[in-house]
């Protein structure tokens, strides 16, 4: 048999292709540690299900539409979810499927069991992938062990993987998996041993929970914790606040429960149970001839070694950024506690924060104070920035759980068929967009009045739309600044144009009548049943927040950020005064220095000069991502600045950096939207899928290479752009 | 696309002239009466990649063609003929006419054209076999399976 090997039969020779946890169970099990029933499934059966299948190449293709290194990590999250759903999407190869099939009959059949990732490059003392690969605990029945070994095989290309595989320089085309299956002990408590702490080498460290590993694991469940050192046997016990909840199997998945109050009150290990362990650890570190971390749980008074895997050496200069890739995934247990933190804390404070702001009169500070003020509101800006992407971006990960749980429920063809339930929510800048087509709709049914406005005459408006301008203004500001929400005093031309020029074409429509979602909602549901069912209704609420704030938190934000503005304006609108003309983008140092010092001449940073020799080299077509679905043809309408976008006409193709929640606003204009930065779940491409406009993600050249007026083709199915 | 946007040589990128440099056999297009004729050529490129530099029987029907039409189109490629071919492979078109070469300009070709494939001495060398340049107007160059660049050169 070519694919599985009984832990019993692993040799030395075995070791790459079964992978690095297989290997070290085998010698556990030479020497002597109590394991699970173990088998481990080599990586001759990854390799011949991607060859035989052609999944190889599509994955390779997948991860070459551009340079790795140019990837954002949300574009790497999207080439890795649409890996994911390849290998929920491709069956096995029939003689791998019987095999299989054999195996589990003969071997496995009703036994609940754990599926562990085991890839050849893991664990060994350079690169250990601790925690970067999936494991699924209490997997039951013939198809459920396949389709969890196909999601081990496929969380070789997860995220935080990826990077971490090119943090380290693995080729990744040398990449494949093994599977260790074992049958689940179905411990009363379980834990980990470092046999040296990885923080104090004088220290052995056992961390304890009841039930099953898994809260320990991703830190949903608090430990007891024992320091043990080494040389004197003292040992130290830190016990958590409360121990309120422990996992359990429940039905096939595992779940968090309650504790009966007569084990919350004391610790899952007894003193001796503790020094079991202890010596497990030690007696691992010399069979491996290094420090171990052990995983282990006790089961009617066996300690059961469930793996041992080498405690990676902490750098002296602490550059391990593994913890910064695990953070990339989030349990929902930790998304909720965000969700919280976001809702009830961060946004009601970023309002008070700008409204403490508004209030301010800053025309009546001396020049000093001014000074001060701007330095002030320059910080608060920046530790909102900090929280900005310490919180908030983090959060944008609750759609990917969502969008996850769909693609495992339902195994759609779209990767992204999930977005359409997120849709309809109310978003801020699709309101924006609302006011301003109910304005356009004023003028069309008005030729009278939109034909004077078009001459100039503002007076002209009538009361119902000079009301709703007014309404407009006060809420959103004019459009003439970068900055949602900032009063910049331009007049309400900006707004009037767009307005107009909405007015001359049939109004567009937000694609997905919001009248579908229940039904989209229902069949989602309709897979799950119980618990089950509640858990999924919940994660969906928390992907629909997700989605709302990625759209809304910029807005938040903005408002912040147009209070800095605010205050240099006054500031530059002084130094004006004087006779000193300042660009925009002074630093906010030297815009101080020159208020403080009417003689100072501030120092004016260089502007980037754009290569020339761009132009010499002509696109013919690019590649993207597929962020809308999609076919349109237009004039490209390259946005450099701000003020391009009042120009932007109906009918063209919306080439950008990258969509700002600013900008929004000339979505219902365009034919199609192409963007440089990349991702699936980014403003633009949410905002583009609102209206059924085909999307282009990712195009590393496209405000290079492309220049307004180019006649484009954006094909939002395959994720490219044409140049005519 | 206006067709005045020269490249200097010096922007030709070197993904392109490591393509050039390490192929050895191109597919050449001409055609007769607007019948498509292909055939696969040993090449060299010049450093500037301006010049494609092949040779050719006199009777050859790639010959015949050019002498009646001079466009043509000729293909490198970095084909390994296996799968990972679609997303490592890199393709490059060049367009321009052709002309047979002669004294003076011909001796500088022929070394660098033999400096690439010596085993080719006795076939350039003989009376029946014409040396011929491509002078590039145009590349197209295709990488990441879809990625399309073009690169135009001024005479």
């Amino acid at each position: 048999m070519n694919y599985i090997i009984p832990l019993t039969e692993i040799t030395p020779r075995d070791q790459p292709r079964v992978g690095g946890k297989g290997y070290a169970l085998a010698r556990l099990a030479q020497h002597g540690f109590q394991t699970p029933l173990t088998y481990c499934l080599t990586v001759n059966a990854y390799n011949d299900y991607v060859g035989t299948t052609g999944l190889r190449e599509r994955i390779f293709m997948e991860l070459n539409r551009k340079d790795f290194k140019e990837m954002r990590w949300e574009e790497i999250w999207d080439a890795s979810l649409r890996i994911r759903n390849l290998f929920l999407t491709t069956p096995l190869p029939s003689p791998l499927q019987t095999e299989l099939a054999d195996f589990f009959r003969a071997s496995l059949a009703d036994k609940n069991l754990v599926v562990r990732s085991s890839a050849p490059e893991e664990d060994s003392a350079r690169a250990s992938f601790a925690g970067l690969h999936e494991s699924f605990v209490n997997v039951r029945g013939e198809e459920d062990f396949v389709h969890h070994v196909i999601l081990v095989w496929a969380s070789l290309w997860s995220d935080a993987a990826l990077l971490y595989r090119q943090e380290l320089g693995l080729d990744i085309e040398k990449s494949a998996m093994a599977v260790v299956v074992q049958e689940l002990v179905v411990g009363q408590c379980s834990g980990v041993a470092f046999s040296r702490n990885p923080n104090d080498e004088t220290q052995a460290v056992i961390e304890a929970v009841y039930g099953l590993n898994q809260g320990l694991v991703d830190g949903v469940v608090e430990p007891d914790r024992w320091l043990i050192t080494r040389g004197t046997r003292r040992l130290v016990h830190n016990p958590p606040p409360v121990r309120p909840s422990c996992f359990r199997p429940e039905g096939d998945a595992v779940a968090l429960v309650e504790m009966p109050p007569e084990l919350a009150a004391a610790p899952p290990l007894s003193q001796e149970q503790v020094w079991q362990i202890y010596d497990m650890a030690l007696k691992a570190e010399s069979a491996f001839g290094a420090p171990q971390d052990v995983e282990w749980t006790f089961d009617q008074g066996t300690c059961y070694t469930l793996q041992s895997r080498p405690i990676t050496t902490v750098a002296a200069d602490g550059q391990d950024q593994r913890p910064w890739y695990l953070s990339l995934r989030r349990s929902f247990e930790n998304l909720k506690r965000l969700r919280r933190r976001l809702e009830e804390e961060l946004l009601p404070a970023m309002t008070v924060q700008a409204e403490e702001l508004q209030k301010q009169d800053l025309s009546s500070l001396a020049d000093a104070d001014l000074a001060a003020e701007i330095e002030r509101r320059h910080e608060i800006k920046a530790h909102w920035v900090a929280v900005y992407w310490r919180d908030f971006i983090p959060f944008a990960h609750g759609m990917r759980l969502f969008g996850q749980l769909y693609n495992d429920a339902l195994r759609p063809a779209d990767p992204y068929e999930f977005m359409a339930l997120l849709s309809g929510a109310p978003l801020a800048s699709l309101d924006r967009n609302r006011r301003l087509a109910e304005m356009a709709d004023h003028l069309r049914q008005d030729r009278d009045q939109a034909e004077k406005i078009r001459q100039g005459e503002i007076n002209a408006l009538s009361p119902a739309v000079q009301q709703l301008l007014n309404d407009f203004l006060s809420t959103y500001g004019d459009l003439s600044c970068p900055v949602t929400g900032g009063q910049c005093q331009q007049g309400p031309q900006a707004v009037l144009h767009l307005v107009q020029e909405l007015a001359a074409h049939p109004p567009r429509l937000v694609a997905v009548a919001p009248a579908s979602i229940p039904a989209l909602t229902e069949a989602f549901l309709s897979r799950f049943a119980g618990a089950k069912r509640t858990e999924a209704a919940e994660i969906l609420d928390l992907a629909r927040a997700s989605y709302r704030l990625r759209d809304d938190d910029n807005i938040y934000l903005g408002r912040i950020e147009a209070q800095e503005l605010k205050a240099r304006q006054e500031a530059h609108r002084r130094l004006a005064e004087r006779g000193l003309e300042v660009p925009g983008d002074l630093p906010t140092e030297e815009l101080s220095r020159a208020l403080l010092d009417g003689t100072y001449q501030p120092r004016v940073p260089e502007k980037k000069t754009t290569a020339s020799n761009q132009t010499q080299i002509r696109a013919r077509q690019l590649i993207g991502q597929p962020a809308g679905p999609g076919l349109a043809q237009g004039p490209a309408r390259v946005i450099a600045s701000f003020s391009d976008l009042t120009h932007f006409k109906h009918g063209e193709v919306l080439v950008c950096d990258a969509v700002d929640p600013n900008m929004t606003f000339v979505v219902p204009l365009a034919a199609a939207v192409v963007e440089r930065r990349g991702g699936m779940l980014i403003h633009g491409a949410i905002i583009a899928r609102e209206y059924g406009l085909p999307c282009v993600t990712g195009v590393p050249e496209a405000t290079s290479l492309i220049r307004s007026g180019d006649a484009l083709t954006v094909d939002g199915y395959l994720g490219i752009v044409v140049i005519e | 696309m206006p067709s005045d946007t020269p490249t200097s040589p010096a922007t030709l990128p070197p993904e392109i002239s490591t393509l050039l440099d390490s192929q050895h056999l191109a597919v050449l297009a001409t055609h007769r009466q607007g019948q498509p004729h292909v055939s696969l050529v040993a090449f060299a490129a010049s450093a500037d990649g301006r010049e494609i530099i092949f040779a050719t029987t006199r009777s050859s029907r790639k010959y015949a063609n050019l002498q009646v039409d001079p466009r043509a189109a000729l293909l490198v490629d970095s084909r390994g003929h296996q799968e990972a071919d679609f997303h490592r492979g890199q393709a490059l078109s060049a367009r321009g006419p052709v002309r047979e070469l002669s004294d003076p300009d011909k001796a500088s070709r022929l070394n660098l054209f033999l400096t690439k494939h010596p085993h080719l001495t006795d076939f350039v060398h003989s009376p029946s076999c014409a040396l011929m340049c491509l002078a590039v107007h145009r590349y197209d160059y295709v990488s990441r399976f879809q990625r399309v660049i073009e690169y135009r050169i001024t005479p």
